[in-house]
């Protein structure tokens, strides 16, 4: 009697019965998908969430920071105080005109005397008569896009043709933010770190669980010709798989939290508070690179997962002969 | 016939064997810790080709010796060759190699219970990297030759004794070793399966394979007019 059989290609044998299909099962021989091994997938996504959180929140300031710093490092303002022997109209107009020829500038605005008057409103109360105090006038200057001035020349001239009038080209400002918005995104890079190391070593524990739960497994995979590589191999490739399964759940988690986040914050913006946040976070949803940044980090997870558990089999392997 | 048969090539093996002894002991002893040696003085030679049992009492270290053999005890004194390699300057490599030119068959089956008996029996073949298509059709007529073929899907945790012990020994024979190592093969079968059993093993002899059988079964050792190797108070006699 011969049969065909469809699901292997080796030639029919006289009197072979079909070989079943769940023959290619193709089952792991290292069987870490125990409590021990859904506990690590746990933690794993526990920390690449908190690691997403971070990585997200800094490039959050990161793009805020570079937009404040465009706004501010392009515009300059001039302050005139008043001077009882100078008539300050003209003082205004002298230095506007200074600002308009200095290259670069691509408009310069004063501000009239109620507008000046109206920005001191809200530290004095309104009703105030102002003509009694010397409240200096502003010149907003609005620089190019792209255009980094030298305000020497400028200075220079108001200097010596408008005595009481000083330029502010916000560079302290600039500095101090650059400063906090770098410590902010440094934080944010080594907590990012921090956590990577950290689901290392869970993943270096775990493993070392698992070799010991199995060590009756491996002793039989060495007995039938496995080497230490193969061993390693498979224990890589199971851990890869459980680090990849839990940095996917921390990564969606914390995706769908930031997108929920900035749904309502959207919803405040009409809010002062929701100003505060806008003005501080921007809108408070990451770019493209943010989402490019919390996958790389699930999947560097993943693989720091599969290399630290092939790196502890062979130590192990090694430690115990 | 079969006992004839293996004796002829048994004969035969050592007039034409230049090759190596599958296995040197010369003056090996082991302990386990600060105890005393609990095998001593064991000097013998296991020829390519030969058939022999290995019995003696239970806890005379049959199993021991099997261990030592396999490399997974190290003396504590003597030298060990296998294949021609001295063992005490192998690399874990070459330990590897070794251990692909052995088939072991444990007293306490030692399948896999998270593999099916078809997965467990053609392990040796996957830890090879060998592609499944390429042993299937082995694994699957050597499980039926076992009678083990109507439960080559099944995982170890339901298979009865007998069944369990078969797919060990399948396990071992499905690379075809160069020398069999088995820890009580037929404990666990029925006398008529323990014959049909020898008698793979002295199949696998006829085709080149050197078969350590340990036993304290004599009825199984009777069957074959073979070497004896007997273990008694840790030391070794042997029965040409």
């Amino acid at each position: 009697m011969k049969q065909p059989r469809s699901t292997q290609p080796a030639k029919p044998e006289e009197g072979q019965r079909p070989l079943p299909a769940s023959l290619r099962r193709n089952a792991p021989l290292v069987p870490v998908d125990s409590a021990g091994g859904q506990a690590l997938a746990a933690v794993i996504a526990i920390l690449t969430f908190l690691a997403a959180l971070c990585a997200g929140g800094a490039e959050l300031v990161a793009t805020s920071s570079s937009q404040w710093r465009s706004d501010i490092a392009r515009e300059v303002t001039i302050q005139v105080r008043p001077n009882a022997q100078r008539a300050i109209e003209a003082d205004v107009d002298r230095a506007v005109a200074l600002a308009r020829q200095m290259p670069g500038v691509e408009q310069a605005q004063p501000f009239s005397k109620t507008e000046s008057e109206r920005l001191l409103e809200p530290w004095l109360g309104t009703g105030l008569d102002f003509n009694d105090l010397p409240v200096p006038r502003l010149i907003v200057i609005k620089l190019k896009e792209g255009a980094r001035p030298d305000f020497t020349p400028l200075r220079q001239a108001l200097k010596e043709q408008v005595p009481g009038a000083s330029l502010d080209d916000h560079a302290l400002w600039v500095s101090r933010l650059s400063t906090m918005a770098n410590t902010i995104i440094g934080v944010g890079t080594v907590l990012v770190i921090l956590v990577l190391v950290a689901a290392g070593l869970a993943v270096t524990f775990a493993t070392r669980g698992a070799m010991a739960g199995n060590r009756e497994v491996v002793d039989v995979l060495h007995f039938v010709g496995a080497n230490d590589d193969f061993i390693a191999k498979e224990f890589q490739r199971r851990f890869f798989a459980l680090g990849l399964r839990g940095a996917a759940v921390g990564a969606g988690v914390a995706l769908v939290l930031t997108t929920i986040v900035g749904f309502v914050t959207s919803s405040w913006r009409a809010s002062p508070a929701g100003d505060q946040i806008e003005a501080l976070f921007g809108s408070f949803s990451i770019s493209w690179r943010g989402y490019f940044l919390v996958l790389l980090i699930a999947l560097a997870v993943a693989v720091i997962t599969g290399i630290v558990s092939r790196l502890t089999v062979r130590r192990f392997l090694n430690e115990n002969g | 016939m079969a006992q004839g048969r293996v004796k002829a090539l048994f004969d035969t093996g050592f007039e034409e064997g230049p090759a190596p002894a599958a296995v040197h002991f010369e003056n090996v002893g082991v302990r386990y810790g600060m105890g005393p040696e609990v095998l001593r003085d064991l000097t013998f030679s296991i020829e390519p080709n030969s058939f022999q049992f290995l019995t003696g009492p239970s806890g005379a270290g049959k199993t021991t010796l099997l261990r030592l053999i396999l490399l997974s005890v190290k003396p504590t004194r003597g030298l060990i060759s296998l294949f021609g390699e001295d063992v005490s300057r192998i690399s874990k490599d070459e330990l590897t190699d070794l251990r692909r030119r052995m088939g072991v068959v444990f007293q306490d089956f030692r399948l896999l219970d998270h593999l099916t008996t078809y997965e467990n029996v053609a392990l040796p073949l996957r830890v090879q990297g060998k592609e499944e298509t390429s042993y299937r059709n082995e694994v699957v007529e050597l499980l039926r030759w076992v009678g083990l073929g109507d439960r080559m899907h099944m995982l170890p945790p339901v298979l009865s004794g007998g069944e369990k012990q078969r797919a060990a020994i399948a396990r071992a024979l499905i690379v075809r070793p160069d020398l069999l190592l088995a820890d009580e093969p037929t404990g666990n079968v029925d006398p008529s399966l323990a014959r049909r059993l020898l008698r793979l093993f002295i199949e696998l002899n006829r085709l080149g394979t050197s078969v350590v059988i340990a036993t304290h079964d004599f009825s199984l050792m009777d069957q074959l007019s073979v070497r004896r190797l007997v273990l008694g108070d840790g030391r070794l006699h042997i029965d040409e």
